[in-house]
């Protein structure tokens, strides 16, 4: 079944809750304003279940109702894996076999950010929801900037580590920070290494989409709830299968 | 607040814990005492009178020290050679002297003789009306408190405000105080803890946060003031005492008038990459003026959980405590100033998560019974779903009820998703009062047995924290300690980071009026 909608207690009662704040005082009135935004939205009847003054000027509003509208699931667009799911075991060989060497990871939190949460739920041995980050890879070698990192800095310490891919991680934003901050870093990477050496770059944090990466000139980018098991499946299908970045002479 | 010895701690295991904080703390006083950084001498500018900013936005004060520097150094002190400047008639005023240095029009020497003990009084008495200042700005406070009163309930209510724009930041503070605020904090732009100079006037840019300025401190202080007066009871305001100019910021936070500073004594060095030496010499200066100024510091154990594990890394939330408060009564703080942090930050989805949060909350209630302690909300385990999120808050609220927290920061089930929305705020004061009015005096029941879990895991905490303590003093000293990565899990070595060229090593001759006065009057 393509054609759905939300589902409340019964299919197809198109049940749904919202919340928001109107700037109007709280009155018979403002209750109208907010049936009426909600028969915009498409939910029709509309219930106010639940108003409330916040201060002289505004009006918060819980609002329970069916949708008309229908949703397609067929027309949904994802960014559907293209590349095995790996185990660490699995990884580890496929680096060993294809590569020869260990694959290196450099990751940061650039800009302004101090919140390391994302970066280290990748790669630190920790891990995230139960799987065991980057570090627990033997065949991965881990490279943890930590929070507040400079971009040259950045790209000065990618080239030392002489990185395979490059993981920033952008938690905390406002007005955008994290598209400018990605931007820049994917810009000065394409700026200090030619097209066929530079690292695989990779963006992460709750903000971001996955459809973004070509927008932010990176490989890929990896939203909110990503585990470390896919970031290191990618890293070995995009590097090691089909040996995208970088083209490297092999050294010892 | 309750001072029942409720855990039963055993005494000479806290005695144990303060002493050997105290050996860890010492060599990094000396270490403190030894140095001098750009920042406290721009401070010493700073209470002199020196404001303002060049074309380019660059402070007085910073051109003025530059300049300075280059000519003579940073070992002896700003105020030897730029008093003896002033002494020798190359300006009238620090300003015009600021201005000529600027241009390269006057040259700068270390006075010796009777010149240099010209220039030791004539600095120390302008230098000494700019803490008359600020001893004044404190008497105005207790003033206002006396008039408008403090809140009727402890714990204090902490909002945020961060529209990074002054003019929006000042309706939104004032609005939060109408709905039940004790105390707003207009958090500083990112990234100004990196820069070494602080911006000038009124700012109306900053990235997720308001950029700490003298005129936007005055303004701020001056709407609370009103706030106070319409709701009858006095507003604290609050901002950050940290970063590069942590000495600068918080003599303008002494100047006008702010009554709580974010200052820890590690946060610079873990989390933004500071010079452990750079950030020990400025933060021994700030405190001491915050000492001065009767401003209540809040510390930022908090942080540690975000980066580190809560429940593995307890102890070290225990012993940066302890740590911060012997940095703060060597400087000259008393108790009542000491808004030490500690943070509802242990994964829910673990066992008796409750409890353990819970033990750790009274540990340091009990460790520290007559500092209003600072309770910060979850972060780590917000994930987005603000239903499960505002639950979570209302358990860290009964916590704080619990064990007699001294300043609640709200917490917002939005976190992580949004920076507060006007609903958000306004239900998270419903659960705060809600907790408050339904179980705030229910710590007068709340007695944990001794061989219980909650006491049990206090011990084993504060254990834990005197077997680091102890590894911290016999084998490596703190600086080792911070440079292995014990705190926050983040690794900093005391030769690098940001800041590390701001720092000098005293010389024979350095004189500093304003250090001489606040510790004359400790």
């Amino acid at each position: 079944m393509s054609i759905i909608r939300p589902y409340g207690d019964t299919t197809g009662d198109g049940m749904v809750q919202l919340s928001f704040t109107l700037p109007v005082p709280h009155d018979k009135r403002a209750e109208g304003a907010a049936v009426q935004l909600a028969n915009k939205m498409g939910i029709d009847p509309a219930l106010v279940v639940h108003s409330k003054a916040m201060g002289p000027d505004f009006t918060f509003f819980v609002v329970y109702g069916p949708v008309h509208h229908l949703v397609d699931t067929d027309k949904v667009e994802v960014l559907e894996r293209d590349h095995p799911l790996l185990s660490p075991k699995e990884a580890n060989l496929l680096i060993r076999k294809g590569l020869r060497r260990r694959l290196t990871v450099v990751g940061a939190c650039i800009g302004t950010d101090a919140h390391t949460v994302g970066i280290d739920a990748i790669l630190n041995i920790k891990g995230f929801a139960g799987e065991k980050g980057l570090e627990y890879y033997r065949e991965i070698k881990v490279v943890n900037l930590g929070a507040q990192v400079a971009v040259p800095e950045l790209v000065r310490r990618a080239k030392h580590e002489k990185a395979d891919a490059i993981l920033v991680s952008q938690v905390v934003t406002q007005r955008e920070a994290h598209l400018l901050n990605t931007k820049e870093m994917s810009a000065a990477f394409r700026e200090a290494y030619s097209e066929d050496t530079r690292p695989l770059l990779v963006a992460g944090g709750p903000r971001f989409t996955e459809q973004m990466a070509a927008e932010l000139g990176v490989d890929r980018v990896f939203s909110r709830g990503t585990t470390p098991g896919e970031v290191a499946s990618y890293l070995v299908d995009a590097l090691v299968t089909k040996r995208q970045h970088p083209i490297r002479k092999k050294t010892a | 607040m309750s001072r029942i010895n409720k855990l039963d701690l055993d005494p000479v295991t806290v005695r144990k814990a303060r002493s050997l904080a105290r050996k860890a703390g010492r060599p990094i006083v000396n270490l403190a005492r030894q140095h001098t950084t750009v920042s406290v001498e721009r401070a010493v500018l700073r209470l002199a009178g020196l404001t303002g900013a060049d074309a380019d936005g660059i402070p007085w004060v910073n051109r003025l020290a530059d300049t300075v520097r280059a000519d003579v150094g940073l070992e002896h002190g700003l105020a030897l050679p730029v008093w003896d400047a002033l002494l020798r008639g190359e300006a009238e005023d620090l300003e015009v002297l600021a201005q000529k240095a600027a241009t390269g029009s006057v040259t700068f020497r270390l006075p010796e003789g009777r010149d240099a003990v010209r220039a030791r009084s004539a600095s120390r008495k302008v230098v000494a009306a700019g803490i008359k200042q600020i001893d004044a700005r404190r008497r105005e406070r207790d003033r206002l408190i006396k008039k408008h009163g403090d809140p009727e309930q402890r714990p204090w209510i902490y909002l945020i405000v961060a529209t990074g724009d002054i003019y929006e930041d000042i309706p939104q503070a004032q609005a939060a105080a109408r709905e039940g605020a004790d105390v707003i904090a207009v958090i500083r732009s990112t990234g100004q803890s990196l820069l070494d100079y602080v911006p000038e006037g009124a700012t109306r840019e900053g990235f997720a946060g308001t950029y700490a300025t003298q005129e936007n401190f005055r303004l701020m202080r001056a709407a609370l003031d009103e706030s106070s007066r319409e709701l009858g009871r006095y507003i604290r305001l609050t901002n950050y005492a940290s970063g590069l100019c942590m000495p600068e910021i918080a003599t303008l936070a002494g100047l006008q008038r702010l009554d709580m500073m974010l200052n820890d004594s590690m946060y610079g060095i873990l989390f933004r990459d500071i010079n452990p030496i750079r950030t020990f010499v400025d933060q021994r200066f700030s405190r001491q003026i915050h000492a001065r100024a009767g401003i209540i510091i809040n510390t930022g154990e908090d942080n540690y959980l975000t980066t580190a594990d809560a429940v593995e890394a307890a102890h070290t939330v225990t012993v940066s405590q302890l740590l911060n408060e012997y940095f703060a009564k060597e400087a000259g703080l008393g108790d009542w100033q000491l808004g030490l942090g500690h943070a509802f930050e242990i994964n829910p989805d673990i066992p008796d998560s409750f409890r353990l949060e819970l033990a750790h909350a009274m540990l340091a209630r009990q460790l520290f019974p007559d500092a209003p302690l600072k309770w910060m909300p979850p972060t780590r385990h917000m994930t987005g779903d603000v239903f499960r999120g505002y639950l979570l808050d209302g358990f860290f609220n009964l916590v704080g009820a619990m064990t007699g927290q001294g300043i609640l920061l709200v917490g917002m089930m939005t976190e992580a998703v949004v920076t507060p929305w006007i609903s958000d705020r306004d239900l998270a004061l419903q659960n705060v009062r809600y907790v408050m009015g339904a179980a705030g005096n229910l710590h007068e029941d709340f007695h944990p047995p001794a061989d219980g879990f909650i006491a049990n895991r206090a011990r084993q905490v504060l254990a834990e924290s005197v077997e680091l303590l102890e590894r911290i003093v016999v084998d490596h000293g703190l600086l080792n300690a911070i440079a292995d990565g014990t705190f926050g899990l983040m690794r900093r070595p005391a030769d690098a980071g940001k800041g590390l060229d701001g720092v000098a090593k005293k010389s024979g001759a350095y004189y500093n009026p304003a250090t001489e006065l606040l510790e004359a009057g400790q």
